[in-house]
């Protein structure tokens, strides 16, 4: 659950947290594309780095640390399944990228209000019902993971012990823990739809925001910084070939 | 038998419990009460061992709950949830009651034997093969009950018990508990049903943003006004009438309806 830590929204009134969330979820597409474009560790190590002083003027170096931390098992799932299969630098530039993914997604939702969000969907043409899902999907993880222990605690109070035998019996343990959560889930799912109703969702066909979002002069100047390290990077990779540069360095040594 | 000494317990920053101390002996029927978030159900998370002590230690049967495992203590230990919901999980009202039964490895001829009992016991036999999920919401917490008392542990622990249900199920409870305390088990229960508790339990411990404001006889506590205000918690209504008749020569320390009723004819002198 620490994973989620990285995503979890915090007030803030840094320069990131006023941006555009459009701008945001732009830079977030740009480097998730980039983590998949490029391919060497070092590279994608440069391209990591590269995110860092987004979360230092965030204020959220911290959180991400933490979130890193939190997911730690799973880079080292994905280092040994790379290894076994691929060798060592492709091992370690798989974990870089998946350091890159957590990192360009974890400053977006570290630093946009949820309902900020679902904004930015409906103007990029979602429909709000989808956008709404989406936030409410981001509201719900905190209640769920509260309701997971709490189940956690009922049954290991009947004799529950979740560590206990071979690998496949440790998977049969958390079947009491996983239907009672996603029982709820659903039971929930079916109340908050009623509540929603019984106050008239969806009552007018065409909805107004409160807070209609508006490109300012910092979004502008952000989109423009963003846009050119994209494209210079797009232009080292195809038009100068620097990976194959790199990879060539790394054989002579 | 319960005891607990100097425990404190914190959430990060907020602190839970602080400095609690108190002893439950064998055989015990004792009510916990408190406003929302006085440490109620992280105390009782203490005595099956769900957490552990960060200050203080607590010992059931003498032993400290640091030294043994949930599963160790659970077997004597009973902690039956507020919600069923938040357990309810098995196909059928049989499995749900035999798991516990299961995880404690009771040989299967046993698992029966009380699997029965218990559904007899709660008034569940009719719907042993129902799904739990199907059933309404006094049978599920009576399921989640009788998946607890099948095993038979010493120490029973119930979280809220009378929330959401209505007067039938609250007698059934209390005859419950009378007969568990009948048969020597010791029955911890927390509780804001302040009239429950002036009508079944002879004790109360009173908690208050962390700290046992009170610990004795209910008759004692729950008509001390004093101590009701700092709980948040309105005395029993027979209470509430004795103190509006006070000055009519009524004692303020009635609880039960029998007395008041005693009190005013004889104030009256037997004729009304």
């Amino acid at each position: 659950m620490k994973v989620l830590e990285g995503f979890e929204f915090r007030r803030g009134n840094t320069f990131i947290h006023k941006l555009d969330p459009r701008v945001k979820l732009l830079y977030s597409v740009y480097i998730f594309a980039l983590a998949m474009i490029y391919s060497h560790s070092l590279t994608l190590a440069v391209l990591f780095i590269s995110t860092l002083p987004l979360f230092y003027v965030a204020k959220s170096l911290g959180k991400l640390a933490k979130s890193l931390k939190g997911s730690i098992i799973l880079i080292a799932f994905i280092f040994i399944v790379n290894y076994l299969t691929l060798g060592f630098e492709r091992a370690l530039a798989m974990s870089i990228r998946f350091l890159l993914i957590i990192s360009c997604f974890s400053i977006f939702f570290l630093t946009t209000y949820p309902e900020d969000f679902a904004e930015a969907l409906v103007k990029l043409k979602i429909p709000y019902e989808f956008a709404l899902t989406f936030t409410m999907a981001v509201r719900f993880v905190p209640s769920l993971s509260r309701e997971a222990q709490i189940i956690v605690d009922a049954q290991r109070s009947r004799g529950l012990e979740l560590e206990k035998g071979n690998f496949i019996k440790k998977l049969r343990n958390y079947i009491p823990i996983l239907i009672p959560l996603i029982v709820g889930a659903i039971r929930r799912s079916i109340k908050v739809a009623e509540a929603m109703e019984s106050r008239a969702f969806g009552a007018s066909p065409k909805r107004t925001s409160l807070r209609e979002l508006k490109l300012k002069l910092r979004d502008y100047l952000f989109l423009i910084l963003i846009t050119s390290f994209f494209i210079f990077a797009l232009y080292l990779r195809y038009c100068i070939g620097i990976e194959s540069y790199v990879f060539s360095i790394f054989e002579l040594t | 038998m319960i005891e607990v000494r100097g425990l404190w317990y914190s959430y990060g920053e907020i602190v839970a419990l602080r400095n609690v101390s108190l002893k439950i002996e064998l055989g015990e029927v004792v009510a916990i009460m408190g406003e929302n978030g006085a440490g109620k159900t992280t105390l009782i998370k203490h005595f099956n061992g769900l957490l552990k002590p960060q200050r203080g230690y607590v010992k059931v049967f003498g032993v400290d709950t640091r030294e043994v495992t949930v599963a160790e203590l659970s077997r004597r230990v009973g902690l039956i949830f507020q919600n069923p919901d938040h357990q309810l999980f098995a196909e059928t009202v049989w499995d749900e009651i035999a798991f516990a039964l299961k995880n404690f490895g009771f040989p299967k001829d046993v698992i029966e034997r009380r699997v029965e009992w218990a559904l007899k016991l709660l008034d569940l036999y009719s719907l042993k093969d129902e799904s739990p999920f199907a059933l309404s919401g006094g049978e599920r917490k009576r399921v989640a009950i009788a998946s607890v008392l099948s095993y038979d542990p010493d120490i029973i622990i119930f979280d809220e018990p009378t929330v959401g249900q209505d007067y039938a199920q609250k007698e059934r409870l209390a005859q419950l508990i009378k007969l568990l305390q009948s048969q020597g088990k010791t029955v911890v229960v927390v509780t804001h049903d302040i009239e429950f508790v002036a009508e079944n339990f002879p004790r109360v411990v009173v908690l208050s943003r962390g700290e046992v404001i009170a610990d004795g006889a209910t008759r004692k506590i729950l008509t001390d006004n004093e101590i009701l205000e700092k709980a948040r918690l309105l005395p029993p209504q027979v209470t509430q009438i004795a103190w509006e008749l006070s000055d009519f020569g009524v004692p303020r320390d009635l609880l039960w309806l029998p007395e008041i009723r005693d009190a005013i004819l004889k104030i009256v002198g037997g004729r009304l």
